[in-house]
């Protein structure tokens, strides 16, 4: 009983058939092949899976692709402009906010969606902000210096 | 200033950000079927039948086999162990349970299927009829009298009996102490939650017969290695194991477990590849824990508070069998490391490993060393106490002195370096120690005010896992050198092929900085290949802080090595003898050979590289090509070391502790990239003082984990941290080429110590002496508020 979706991802609208108890984050890395959105929990607490529906950060082992119906979605993979680094992506590097990489990708698009909620967040809000997402190899420090950066880069700082 | 030293950025970070990086779980191939483990839901259980026909009737349901098929000959291949006490019980570890499960999470039956839902909803279909036996899940009650005997081969639960050190030698020192401090201590059982969780990709050709097994692994050869000697039988030259990326280990990606051979397994027989990944609660359950240690220790000291003996006893639990390495950890990694940054006369130690249904007991990062620092650095604080010495002062008074060294401990480590009291100087002026402790007065005196407590933490460690000869003598069924090849091209571009396999550690950085700085080429023209035993000769991986001390060794001696050929060759075009030519990596112009005290007869190193492929004018008997390979054995391990301070605040009412500030100085040596040791310094620290605050596996009575999920288990979150204040020192390793010693474990090691004494600093005033880990706000909360009515 698969279900008819209609879901922009990356910019490229995608109809596609799915199963009702299909997870959004299964979809993207299992039907559209955009592996950057990793899994890392089932329990909708490590935040490995973050991405961006409609502008929010959103858990998407905790949305069955259906929900996605008519939404428009950005992953890791669709955040740079025109081959250039978003400067979430410039800072992470520049601040070697990652390690491993792989809590790195929701992480960034967490801190996304805080920016655009708060341009110039203080260090407290930072952390209050990513504490939906896990990383056991940074201990948080420079992921902390990176999203100061982009904040200042971005203009808000 | 060089290559090695600078902070530049790392090369594996532009895929990481654009999510480009290959994880296995992002891996397919053609065909691919997908395995998911049933596992038992019993702590310990007589298996008393396992049906599967309804699994496999079920839609898109390939195979279903349990642990009789696995061992059609009757023959039981298991998951062996990798290290060999005299003694050790080592009982068979069965790829999948056969007529018994011994904890919770035991592997009972796998079900491969078309896709990974099909194979997830047949799990559910398989039916495992149990019978329940008693479980023992504490390692201090697991060898009493009654406990359920986990495995026939350890009637006791005793897996092995284990002693360090001069037992007469510290009763006699105990003997004539006027001052003994003494605690109970509990080190707390810890999940290692690497973000990404463990998985497999097996696929088989049958042509061939070989097998490609892409996984989660901090030391792909030594999987291989492991896999060919028992689990899978397959000749090693047809196998071949790949890391990916791979998404945090922390040690847990060490190990052989059963379930990565099961896949392999399946792919043989099925003879198409097969996926499995874990799941977060079934990595919770199956990843290797750390730690649990129940201890009693004690230490005799004079009036003066210096010290004059030690006396430990430990019991540690293993688990329900013997994980890879688990005989060593708390052993040669644990006892070994006793005497801390001290002078200590007589240490005596002993060890009970215990079977319990819990499960497998194994390295974390760290690995027995944050389990002595946490037993000597609370013992310090304690004897602190019983003399009435400040915590810094104690310790300096009693620091092995600079003069000493090289300092043979008693307990079997000749501590090659150190200079202890500056780290311990800079720790206190960076932490602003005595405004601190004003701060502490006023703050004690003021209701209203949090409690302030600082905690100190002077740790050491052996790491830089190391000389081949002395783990072989204590145990190890492995080497423990490390390899390197080094590939120079004719245009001068440079292939490092290390074994040193990465996990977010940043190898292609460092060790590309080494043969940069080596060759005087820009890192740019370094490509640093690992984590493929089809590509990389050989290797014994990343764990255990030896990535720079070994492999980076290994890269420097084999980059030597080629600079070596490379001069023959010069000193022909030059005409000029060999003993007379020098390479000047940083010469004007650009790396290049000269005659000695004659700057302008030169060969670029261009050229001389191109000439070693050309070979047109070449000496007669040197062989072409530029391509060098060491096998890098050490001669002793390496002991970094520093003190770490906490500053926590308490909140009376509610017992709630924040850390407020961490200050940090290691010495690690010689630096090759200075942002890659800090964040490998703020990573530990948050594990440390995850493990001080919040972590902590629990098993209820009947064996189940009570905390298999991140809504109970408590990795530590951003809001949890401040940020950390960190410096170093710098005292060369004086054996190794680079002078570098290890940092990927410093800050695990240093800091729940730290955290813990600092948070029974606060506490003083309520009469509290000791609080176990993790300590939670009700641990607090009674501390204060019902004194001592724990
Ligand atoms: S995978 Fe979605 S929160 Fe963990
Ligand atoms: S960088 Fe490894 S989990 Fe965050």
């Amino acid at each position: 009983m698969a279900v008819q979706i209609r879901v922009e991802v990356n910019g490229t609208t995608y109809e596609r058939e799915v199963e009702p108890r299909l997870l959004l984050v299964h979809w993207l890395r299992d039907e559209l092949g955009l592996t950057g959105t990793n899994v890392g929990c089932e329990t909708s607490l490590c935040g490995a899976c973050t991405v961006l529906v409609d502008g929010r950060a959103v858990k998407s082992c905790t949305q069955l692709a259906v929900q996605a119906d008519g939404s428009s979605i950005t992953t890791i993979e669709g955040l740079q402009q025109n081959g250039e680094l978003h400067p979430l992506q410039q800072a992470f590097w520049d601040q070697h906010g990652l390690q491993c990489g792989y809590c790195t990708p929701g992480m960034i698009l967490a801190a996304a969606d805080l920016l655009a909620q708060n341009p110039r967040p203080s260090e407290a809000e930072i952390r209050a902000a990513l504490k939906g997402n896990v990383c056991r190899c940074t201990g948080y420090h420079n992921i902390v210096k990176a999203v100061r950066q982009a904040a200042e880069q971005m203009g808000g700082g | 200033m060089g290559v090695i030293g600078s902070s530049i950025k790392r090369r594996e970070d532009p895929a990481l950000i654009t999510g480009r990086g290959r994880y296995t779980d992002d891996l397919s191939l053609p065909g691919m079927l997908h395995a998911v483990i049933v596992r038992s839901p019993h702590a310990h259980a007589r298996i008393v039948s396992i049906d599967a026909a309804a699994a496999r009737a079920a839609e898109g349901v390939v195979a279903v086999y349990d642990g009789r098929d696995l061992v059609p000959g009757g023959e039981i291949k298991g998951v062996p162990t990798g290290w060999l006490l005299p003694d050790l019980k080592v009982p068979v570890h069965p790829l999948l349970a056969v007529d018994r499960v011994r904890y919770v999470g035991d592997g009972v039956a796998v079900v491969v299927a078309e896709s990974r839902y099909a194979a997830r909803d047949a799990a559910d279909l398989v039916e495992v009829e149990y019978e329940p036996l008693p479980a023992v899940v504490d390692p201090a009650k697991a060898t009493a009298d009654g406990a359920p005997r986990i495995h026939d081969e350890a009637p006791e639960n005793v897996a092995f009996d284990w002693q360090l050190g001069d037992r007469e030698k510290t009763d006699a020192a105990f003997a004539a102490a006027t001052k003994v401090a003494r605690l109970k201590l509990r080190n707390n059982r810890l999940i290692p939650h690497a973000v990404e969780p463990r998985a497999c990709l097996a696929d088989y050709d049958p042509t061939s017969g070989e097998l490609t097994l892409r996984m989660t692994s901090q030391n792909p050869h030594v999987h291989r290695l492991l896999m060919h000697l028992a689990s899978m039988g397959l000749p090693e030259h047809k196998m071949r194991i790949i890391a990916p990326e791979v998404g945090g280990g922390f040690g847990s990606k060490i190990h052989h477990y059963p379930d990565e051979a099961i896949t392999a397994w399946c792919a043989i027989n099925l003879k198409r590849p097969v996926k499995w990944t874990a799941t977060r609660s079934e990595a919770n359950l199956t990843d290797a824990h750390g730690r649990d240690h129940a201890t009693t220790a004690e230490l005799a000291l004079d009036d003066g508070g210096r010290i004059l003996g030690l006396r430990v006893e430990t019991y540690a639990a293993m688990g329900a069998y013997l994980s890879t390495f688990a005989a060593s950890v708390p052993t040669y990694l644990y006892g070994t490391l006793l005497s801390g940054q001290y002078d200590i006369p007589a240490i005596h130690v002993h060890v009970y490993g215990v079977f319990t249904n819990t499960t497998p007991v194994d390295a974390y990062r760290g690995a027995g060393r944050p389990e002595a620092t946490f037993v000597v650095e609370r013992l310090m604080d304690a004897a602190a106490e019983v003399c009435g010495l400040d915590p810094a002062a104690i310790r300096r008074r009693n620091f092995v002195p600079p003069e000493k060294f090289p300092y043979p401990t008693q307990v079997a480590l000749e501590y090659d370096s150190g200079n202890y009291e500056p780290a311990l100087d800079k720790a206190l002026e960076l932490a602003g120690y005595d405004a601190l402790r004003e701060a502490q007065k006023a703050a004690r005196d003021d209701p209203k005010k949090p409690l302030i407590g600082i905690g100190l933490s002077s740790y050491i460690e052996a790491c830089g896992l190391a000389p081949s000869q002395v783990v072989g003598a204590l145990g190890a069924q492995a080497g423990l050198w490390e390899s390197a090849k080094i590939r120079v091209q004719p245009s001068g571009s440079v292939t490092v092929y290390t074994g040193s396999s990465a996990h977010g550690q940043g190898h292609h950085t460092t060790f590309a900085q080494i043969v940069a700085d080596k060759l005087g080429i820009d890192p740019e023209q370094v490509e640093v290949v690992h984590g493929d035993t089809e590509k990389v000769q050989f290797g014994m991986g990343t764990y255990g802080s030896r990535s720079a001390a070994v492999g980076g060794s290994a890269i420097a001696t084999a980059t030597d090595k080629v600079v070596a050929k490379a001069r023959k060759i010069a000193a022909h075009l030059l005409e000029a003898a060999e003993e007379d030519v020098v390479f000047d990596p940083a010469a004007d112009g650009g790396p290049a050979f000269h005659v000695r005290g004659v700057p302008d007869k030169r060969q670029g190193w261009g050229d001389v590289v191109l000439q070693a492929y050309l070979a047109h004018n070449y000496p007669d008997d040197l062989e072409p090509g530029l391509e060098e390979t060491s096998f890098y054995n050490p001669s002793n391990f390496v002991y970094p070391f520093g003190t770490h301070v906490a500053v926590v605040e308490i909140d009376r009412e509610t017992g709630e502790v924040r850390l407020a500030r961490y200050v940090a100085v290691d010495d690690c040596g010689n630096q090759i990239n200075p942002m890659i040791v800090a964040g490998q310094v703020h990573g530990g620290i948050a594990q440390g003082v995850g493990q001080a605050l919040w972590e902590q596996a629990v098993y209820d009575d009947s064996g189940q984990l009570v905390t298999g999920t991140l809504l109970d288990y408590a990795v530590p979150r951003a809001h949890n941290l401040p940020s950390f204040e960190t410096d170093h020192t710098v005292t060369p390793c004086p054996h190794n080429p680079l002078g570098v010693k290890g940092i990927g474990e410093a800050g695990t090691i240093a800091s729940p110590a730290a955290v813990v004494n600092a948070v029974v600093d606060a506490l003083k005033p309520y009469g509290v002496n000791h609080l176990d880990m993790p300590i939670t706000p009700e641990k607090v909360w009674r501390a204060i508020h019902l004194k001592g009515a724990l």
